[in-house]
């Protein structure tokens, strides 16, 4: 599904991913952990294709396309879905309206007509519940005013009703308490299935708890530097990144 | 003097130089005492109202083009503008929707522009009959039952002169400023309405269902008296950009709210802006005024979306005690487009309340200012206002200006203004986009949040209008 290779990476002139390899198969969940600094954040930005991150070299393809040929919103279309660390507040803009903007945005790449208003606003009541986010939310203006545990249930909320193909959670398990961090779980489980894949970004093994990843890679100076299963995160925790660092070195 | 006598004096006076123009309906460029004496007499004017408007025009003669406003072009030549010409000049027109500017119709495409409006719009001669024109009909007999008078000003000072006379000219004053006087002088068309006292107006009323007949030309001028306790919502302009080859439009808008009365004056104007370059487009320099009495509200809500240079101010004077006045803007620019617009709330009454909200949007090279003043007189114990102001650039080649101004001379007073400037941020665009919308939608999308406060104002399918009108006025503002 995901194949990086060699990725060199910068913004505004700093090199931050330096040669970064990645194979992410159909059904997979990947967890990326590393140390502050070490490009997790950036990886998800160069993929989804944020302005200003600039690729310097290496190459990425997704679906069988090359994914740095394609515009941001041409990579969302295809099924590649990034949930925030800090999503922005849009004002006035209600998140109901963004919401079908956005899955008939899909729908139109796929040549689907514009969801009607009326099942989608059911399907979006129904989905709100399974993030524990109270209905009223689908009027309020994207983001606005909410909490940083609700932006982040939000952040699903739009995951789970674009169904992606890749869905990359860049921390999103950061500053959630225990309960909100269920949730996220749940929603992220209820989802996997053999033809959709998952990259978590995350500082702490105790999502993983709740998220069983297939593969842990871990991600210093810019590129990964060892991949090992769920054992690693829980090394990991108990040793911390210095060891790792020290043996890269 | 009979209107036979006045034919007669046009007649002699302008022998030399008038035959042919008088055959072609159309005046040579260049004003003065004489061509007003023949606008008047070919729309067969009373004699008081010829005074007024010669009056008018010795004002004006006295007065100069005002300069304040945040706005630059190049002087308008008045001298080069003919000051009449009949509706008929609509065979110079383009003959068919073929020979108007592929750009143009792609617009009216976009906005869903049934063809014959498009025709319309695009100031293509034709002859079939709107299906409209009988609509308009239907529409004049439901209001004439509940005596609502909506007719064009020119034929209001035939069937109702008691009450043009009455009211013309008494909210903004002949000498008010250098375009009023203008208009004072040469006003073309433009609409009359008048509502009984008590009288619900059974609907909105709306320029729309005037525009198949005569172009009201450049120099509109518009009265509506609303009678105590009476109601009206009035929808002006269209949402389509309008062609016109007249450069100028000095219109003034004249509202009356009598006791009790309430007045909503909805305005969405899209006249051509000129091209991605700054060539061409219309000036736009209007006065809007209304007089709120006891008790009485007058609420303007605006969409300015058109036209190279704006200049507009709708405005209240609340004069009796606890009236109310309303100003909700949207005012948009792109490319080279300049506005400066805003209002004028005159507190004179007791308890008298304004609220200000204006959101002006600047993209592309363009600069929008607003201007507004709030004035609490001596008397206006316990007024109260509040300005919202909130500026949203698009870019960073355009321009965004608040030019509050504050006068309170009662100590009871409360006024209060927020201002905010923001922009569209990279952040928000990068949302957007990465939930699979293209940047254009994003911006439109974002900017119909940013504007949500005004449109909730407008009639319901005006707002929507709005929303479509935004998004292709947009166009190109990012890339």
């Amino acid at each position: 599904m995901l194949q990086i290779e060699n990725l060199h990476a910068s913004v505004d002139g700093t090199d931050i991913l330096k040669g970064l390899n990645l194979t992410v198969q159909a059904g997979e969940v990947h967890a990326i952990m590393g140390p502050n600094g070490s490009g997790k954040s950036t990886l998800g930005h160069v993929l989804a294709g944020r302005p200003g991150y600039n690729v310097t070299a290496g190459t990425a393809t997704f679906l069988g396309q090359d994914l740095f040929e394609l515009e941001t919103e041409e990579r969302a279309r295809l099924g590649l879905f990034l949930a925030f660390q800090y999503p922005v507040e849009i004002p006035g803009v209600s998140n109901m309206e963004f919401l079908k903007a956005a899955v008939d945005a899909q729908r139109e790449q796929r040549g689907e007509k514009p969801i009607d208003a009326v099942s989608f606003m059911k399907t979006a009541r129904e989905t709100c519940k399974i993030v524990d986010l109270d209905p009223t939310f689908l009027k309020r203006g994207v983001n606005e005013g909410f909490s940083g545990g609700e932006k982040k249930r939000n952040e699903l909320l739009q995951m789970l009703l674009l169904q992606p193909t890749l869905g990359i959670l860049d921390e999103t398990d950061s500053g959630l308490d225990i309960d909100a961090l269920q949730v996220v779980a749940r929603g992220v489980n209820s989802m996997r299935s053999p033809d959709r894949s998952f990259v978590m970004v995350t500082h702490y093994q105790r999502l993983l708890e709740f998220i069983e990843p297939d593969f842990v890679h871990v991600l210093a100076g810019g590129r990964i530097v060892r991949s090992g299963d769920k054992e690693l995160a829980l090394e990991l925790e108990a040793r911390g990144y210095a060891w790792l660092e020290e043996e890269v070195a | 003097m009979s209107q036979e006598h006045i034919d007669q004096a046009i007649e002699r006076e302008y022998a030399a130089g008038f035959i042919s123009a008088i055959e072609s309906d159309t005046l040579p460029p260049g004003l003065d005492e004489d061509v007003i004496r023949f606008i008047s007499g070919k729309k067969n004017e009373p004699q008081w109202l010829l005074e007024w408007r010669l009056e008018a025009y010795r004002g004006w003669q006295e007065m100069v083009e005002p300069t304040w406003a945040h706005v630059h072009y190049p002087k308008i030549d008045l001298d080069e503008i003919s000051y009449f010409s009949s509706p008929k000049s609509m065979k110079d027109g383009p003959k068919s929707l073929d020979e108007v500017d592929p750009d143009l119709l792609a617009t009216y495409e976009k906005l869903g522009i049934p063809l014959h409006e498009q025709e319309m719009l695009a100031g293509v001669a034709v002859d079939a009959v709107f299906d409209s024109v009988s609509v308009a009909t239907t529409f004049r007999s439901k209001l004439a039952e509940s005596g609502v008078i909506f007719c064009p000003i020119s034929e209001a000072v035939h069937s109702h002169p008691e009450l043009v006379r009455k009211y013309l000219g008494t909210v903004v004053p002949r000498k008010d400023n250098y375009y009023a006087a203008l208009n004072s002088a040469v006003f073309s068309d433009g609409s009359f309405v008048y509502i009984p006292k008590g009288v619900r107006c059974p609907m909105e009323l709306s320029t729309y269902f005037r525009i198949n007949e005569a172009k009201t030309g450049q120099f509109e001028r518009t009265l509506i008296i609303a009678d105590e306790g009476s109601h009206v919502s009035y929808l002006e302009g269209c949402t389509a950009p309008m062609r016109d080859e007249n450069q100028l439009h000095a219109a003034v808008v004249e509202l009356v709210a009598l006791d009790g009365a309430q007045i909503k004056y909805s305005t969405v104007q899209n006249w051509y802006p000129g091209d991605a370059e700054g060539r061409g487009g219309i000036y736009n320099f209007v006065t809007k005024r209304g007089v709120a009495h006891r008790d009485a509200k007058i609420s303007w809500t605006q969409v300015e979306t058109g036209s190279a240079v704006t200049w507009k101010y709708p405005s209240c004077i609340l004069r009796g005690d606890n009236s109310v006045g309303e100003f909700y803007s949207v005012a948009l620019t792109n490319n080279f487009q300049q506005a400066d617009t805003g209002t004028k709330m005159i507190h004179l009454g007791k308890n008298t309340r304004s609220t200000i909200i204006s959101k002006g949007i600047s993209a592309g090279r363009s600069s929008n200012a607003y201007r507004g003043l709030v004035r609490m007189s001596p008397k206006a114990n316990g007024a109260r206002n509040y300005t919202q102001c909130d500026s949203l650039l698009i870019g960073d080649r355009c321009a965004a200006h608040t030019f509050p101004y504050i006068e309170s001379r009662n100590p009871s007073a409360v006024i209060e203004h927020e201002a905010t400037t923001s922009k569209v941020s990279d952040d928000q665009l990068y949302l957007c986009r990465q939930r699979g919308l293209d940047a254009e939608k994003a911006v439109s999308m974002i900017v119909n949040g940013f504007c949500k406060e005004v449109f909730k104002e407008l009639p319901m399918e005006f707002a929507v209008e709005a929303g479509k009108l935004l998004e292709v006025s947009l166009e190109g503002s990012v890339g």
